[in-house]
C-alpha cells in the first residue's frame, strides 16, 4: 500500500558550536541537561548526533495512521456487498454476523439515540465521531490476533459493511479514500472538549468541612448484595506457568499426518487416565475458544465447527461446516500430535485456516487443552 | 497460657541451613506472601488478551509498586520485543525523521522521576453503585514507579522542530509496536513538558507487561496514553482521533454528550487497610489506618480520614511530603474498640482541589461516564473487623 505519508525533505543535521560530543562523557554533565530543559522553544540548539535518518520506505511501513480529514488514506474502494463475506470470515466471530456483537465483545451496530439512557449502547453508529477512525482501526489493529493482514480494498469493504449495518450507507455505496471523509456519522457533534476546570474544579476547590458535615449517615448500597467480586481462593492459575520453559517450536511443525512432529506436546497423559486437574485446566482455557466453538452434548457449528469428539475425528469432516480449502483437503485425523501443532500455531500448521486464534504459547496449555478435548470425546 | 513453644523449643530454622546465595538468582516474594498477586475480574472483558488486572494495593505499603504485581492492561497481549529488535521512529513535522536503536536511547542524558500511572477506568465499575468488594478491584488499576528515561523533548529536539513551526496547534501521535497498535495524540505542550521515554522502572528493566524495552511515561495523565513497546512518535498538526481517544477514553455525561481529551487524573485517595481484603484481625486497641493518595495536577498536600461516613474528619499523617504526580502514603494511627466504622479518605492537592463525593460527581456527570471516577470511597468496618464496600447517604 502506497501511503501519502508526509515525508519531510531530509535536512542535514545542524552542527552548532554548542553541539556536545556524545562520545565525551563530560559533555553529558548537568550543564547540558539543564540546557536541554531550557531549550523547549529552540528546537535546533542541541544535537547529540544519535540515531539515523529514517528512510522513506520505513516511514511508509509504519506511518499508516489516518486523520479525520482523510489524510493517510491509501487509494482504494469497497462496498458492503463485497464486505459482507469478508466481515463474516474475519470479524463475525466476535462482532456477530450483523455487527451486533457476540458475548462481551464489542457491538459495532445499533444503539441509536441511547447515549442519554441509563445504559447507553455505544457503537460505531451511535457513538463514533469520525469515519477515519473506523478505517484506521480496522486496518491497523484488526482482526484480533491477525492485525494488519487485510488488504486496503478489503478494509474499505469491511468499513462499508459496518457503516451499512448502521444504516449509514446503502449496500452499493462505494467507500473509497475520496468518499470516506465525506460521510458524517450521527454523533459527530456529540463531543465537547474537557470542561472540568469550569464545571467541577471551580466548585470543588474550597476548604473542606471537618465537623458536623451532615446530620446523619445511612448505608444505601452494599457490594455483597451484587456478589460479583472474584473469589480469591479460585484465582490461582489453573496451569502452573512453567518457569523459563522454552516456548513451543510450533512454527516448524509439519501438518502432514505421516510426518514426524517437531514439537511434542507429550505432557498429555495416556488414554483412559486423564488427569482431572489437567482436564479442569483445559476446560478453563477453553474459555478462549468459546466465542467460536461449541463443545459437549448438543454442540452446534458456529463460527468454528463443533468440537465434541474432535480427538480422533477425521480432519475437515463435519458436514455442513465451511472449512478453509486447506483444511478441507488436508486429510488424516485429529490425533494428539496434529492437534498439538495446530493449537500451538494454527496459521503455521494449517496455512490458510480461517481460525483467527493466535495459538497457545505453552506446552502445558496445549497438553491441558488436549486433555480437555479428550474428556469430551469417546 | 504457658510458654510459647516457638520460643522454648528448638526450631528447624534455628539449627539447620537456609537457602544458599545461588538458589534464586532473581527472586520472587517468599511463599507466605503468595496471595499478594495481581487479580483479574473475568466478567469485565471478553478475553484476557485484551483486558486488565489489578494491583494488590490492599496488601502493599509505602508508595513504590513492585513491577511484578503492578496492574497490566494490554489491548493485544504483552509482547516480547528484544532490545536488538527495538526501533523508535520519530517522523512527521520534524526537520529530519530519525530512527533510534535501544542503545541510542541510553546515550541521551537521562532523568529519574517517580510517577503514578492510573487507568482512566480505575473505579469505573463503581459509577452506578458499590459493586466490587476489595480495594484491589475498586482502586487497583494504579501503580507508582521510579522511572529512568529520556525526556521526550530531547528526542524531538534531536529530530529538529523547526518544521513544526508554532507549537500551539501541534500534536505528537505516539504508537506501540504490539498488534493493537495502541496510539494516542498528545498536545505538543505536554510532550515538551514532562513526558519521558522510559526504559527502567524501580531500578530494573521494564517488565514485559509494562512495555519492555521502552514505554512512554505521561505524568498525571490517564494510563492509556503511556504507550508501551513505544515504536513511533509523529509530530502532527492535529490529533489523529484514534479509536482509543474517540470510542474509548471519552466520558459520556447525563445528557448524552461526551467529554473528550479528559487526560488529567484528578486528585483521589483510598484507604487500603482496613478494607474488604484486609480486615482487622488483631482485636481491640491500637489500629493503623492507611491508604494512598495521588493527583495528576501535582502534589498531594493533605488527606483527611472519616470514620463515620463523612460527618467528622481528622487530618491524617503523610508518610512523606507529597511529590509531583506521585503516590503519597497516609496513616491515621488510632484506637479501635470494635465500633462500626464507615471509613473514608479525602485527598487535597496543591491546586486546592478536594476529592469529591460520589454524589458530587454524579450531580455533574450522571452515571455513564465509565472513566475518571475519583469519588470518595467508603468501607463499612464491622464489629468483627470485616469490611465491606458500601455507599452512604
Amino acid at each position: 500500500a502506497d501511503l501519502p505519508a508526509p515525508i519531510p525533505e531530509p535536512v542535514a543535521p545542524v552542527q552548532t558550536a554548542a553541539a556536545p560530543d556524545a562520545a565525551d562523557p563530560a559533555a553529558l554533565d548537568g550543564g547540558i541537561v539543564a540546557a536541554a530543559h531550557a531549550d523547549n522553544g529552540d528546537s535546533t540548539g542541541l544535537r547529540f548526533g544519535l540515531g539515523r535518518e529514517a528512510l522513506a520506505e520505513e516511514i511508509a511501513a509504519w506511518d499508516v495512521d489516518v486523520s479525520p480529514d482523510g489524510t493517510g488514506l491509501p487509494v482504494g474502494t469497497g462496498n458492503a456487498l463485497n464486505g459482507e463475506p469478508l466481515f463474516e470470515d474475519n470479524c463475525a466471530a466476535c462482532h456477530g454476523s450483523f455487527a451486533e456483537g457476540v458475548g462481551n465483545w464489542p457491538k459495532l451496530a445499533g444503539g441509536d439515540g441511547t447515549l442519554a439512557d441509563d445504559d447507553p449502547l455505544k457503537t460505531v453508529g451511535s457513538y463514533w465521531p469520525y469515519t477515519s477512525t473506523i478505517w484506521d482501526y480496522v486496518h491497523r489493529s484488526m482482526p484480533f490476533g491477525a492485525a494488519q493482514t487485510l488488504s486496503d480494498d478489503d478494509v474499505y469493504a469491511i468499513v462499508a459493511y459496518i457503516l451499512y449495518s448502521n444504516d449509514i450507507i446503502d449496500d452499493e455505496f462505494e467507500v473509497s479514500n475520496e468518499t470516506l471523509p465525506t460521510i458524517t456519522l450521527p454523533n459527530a457533534d456529540g463531543f465537547i472538549v474537557d470542561d472540568r476546570a469550569e464545571t467541577e474544579y471551580s466548585i470543588w476547590r474550597t476548604e473542606p468541612c471537618m465537623e458536623n458535615c451532615k446530620d446523619s449517615v445511612e448505608i444505601t448500597m452494599r457490594a455483597t448484595v451484587l456478589d460479583v467480586t472474584p473469589d480469591e481462593e479460585g484465582t490461582e492459575p489453573a496451569v502452573d506457568p512453567a518457569p523459563a520453559a522454552a516456548p513451543a517450536e510450533a512454527a516448524a511443525v509439519d501438518p502432514e499426518p505421516e510426518a514426524e512432529p517437531a514439537a511434542d506436546p507429550a505432557a498429555a497423559p495416556a488414554e483412559d487416565t486423564l488427569d482431572p486437574e489437567l482436564v479442569a485446566a483445559g476446560e478453563k482455557l477453553f474459555g478462549k475458544c468459546k466465542a467460536c466453538h461449541q463443545i459437549g452434548e448438543g454442540a452446534k457449528n458456529r463460527v468454528g465447527p463443533q468440537l465434541t469428539d474432535v480427538v480422533g475425528r477425521d480432519i475437515g469432516a463435519i458436514e455442513g461446516f465451511k472449512y478453509s480449502r486447506t483444511m478441507a483437503d488436508m486429510g488424516g485425523t485429529w490425533d494428539e500430535d496434529i492437534l498439538g501443532a495446530f493449537l500451538a500455531n494454527p496459521r503455521s500448521a494449517v496455512k490458510g485456516t480461517k481460525m483467527a486464534f493466535a495459538g497457545l504459547k505453552k506446552d502445558e496449555e496445549i497438553a491441558a487443552m488436549i486433555a480437555y478435548l479428550k474428556s469430551v470425546s469417546d | 497460657a504457658g510458654p510459647d513453644p516457638l520460643i522454648t523449643e528448638m526450631q528447624d530454622w534455628a539449627t539447620g541451613f537456609g537457602a544458599g546465595v545461588d538458589e534464586v538468582p532473581y527472586g520472587l516474594p517468599i511463599k507466605f506472601e503468595d496471595d499478594v498477586i495481581r487479580r483479574n475480574v473475568e466478567w469485565l472483558t471478553a478475553d484476557t488478551i485484551s483486558s486488565i488486572n489489578f494491583t494488590p494495593i490492599h496488601a502493599l505499603d509505602g508508595t513504590i509498586t513492585p513491577q511484578g504485581c503492578a496492574f497490566e492492561r494490554h489491548h493485544s497481549g504483552a509482547i516480547e520485543l528484544s532490545k536488538p529488535d527495538y526501533r523508535l521512529m520519530i517522523n512527521g513535522l520534524v526537520d529530519k525523521p530519525l530512527i533510534f536503536s535501544y542503545e541510542d536511547l541510553e546515550r541521551f542524558p537521562r532523568e529519574q522521576h517517580v510517577y503514578f500511572c492510573e487507568c482512566a477506568a480505575n473505579t469505573g465499575m463503581e459509577w452506578a453503585g458499590a459493586q466490587l468488594n476489595g480495594a484491589q478491584f475498586t482502586h487497583g488499576m494504579i501503580h507508582n514507579m521510579e522511572y529512568t528515561g529520556v525526556p521526550l523533548r530531547t528526542l524531538l529536539a534531536e529530530a529538529g522542530l523547526d518544521a513544526a513551526g508554532d507549537f500551539k496547534d501541534k500534536w505528537v501521535y505516539v504508537e506501540g509496536a504490539d498488534a493493537s497498535s495502541n496510539g494516542r495524540s498528545i498536545p505538543m505542550e505536554k510532550a515538551m513538558d514532562d513526558v519521558l521515554v522510559a526504559f527502567k522502572a524501580n531500578g530494573e528493566a521494564l517488565r514485559k507487561e509494562h512495555g519492555y524495552p521502552a514505554r512512554l511515561v505521561v505524568p498525571g495523565w490517564e494510563g492509556n496514553m503511556w504507550v508501551k513497546w513505544l515504536r513511533r512518535i509523529e509530530v502532527m498538526d492535529g490529533p489523529v482521533e484514534s479509536r482509543e481517544e474517540t470510542s474509548k477514553y471519552t466520558d459520556t455525561l447525563a445528557d448524552g454528550t461526551s467529554r473528550k481529551w479528559t487526560w488529567v487524573m484528578d486528585a483521589k485517595s483510598v484507604v487500603t487497610s482496613p478494607s474488604p481484603q484486609a480486615p482487622i484481625k488483631h482485636g481491640h486497641g491500637p489500629l493503623v489506618i492507611t491508604g494512598m493518595a495521588w493527583s495528576g495536577h501535582g502534589k498531594i498536600t493533605r488527606v483527611d480520614v472519616s470514620k463515620d461516613g463523612g460527618i467528622t474528619w481528622e487530618t491524617a499523617r503523610l508518610a512523606a511530603p507529597g511529590e509531583d504526580k506521585a503516590l503519597t502514603r497516609f496513616y491515621l494511627d488510632t484506637t479501635w474498640n470494635g465500633e462500626d466504622m464507615l471509613l473514608q479518605s479525602r485527598a487535597m492537592d496543591e491546586t486546592g482541589y478536594v476529592q469529591p463525593t460520589k454524589a458530587q460527581l454524579r450531580d455533574v456527570r450522571g452515571l455513564n461516564s465509565i472513566y475518571h471516577n475519583n469519588c470518595i470511597q467508603t468501607w463499612h468496618v464491622k464489629a468483627n473487623g470485616e469490611a465491606e464496600n458500601v455507599e452512604v447517604s
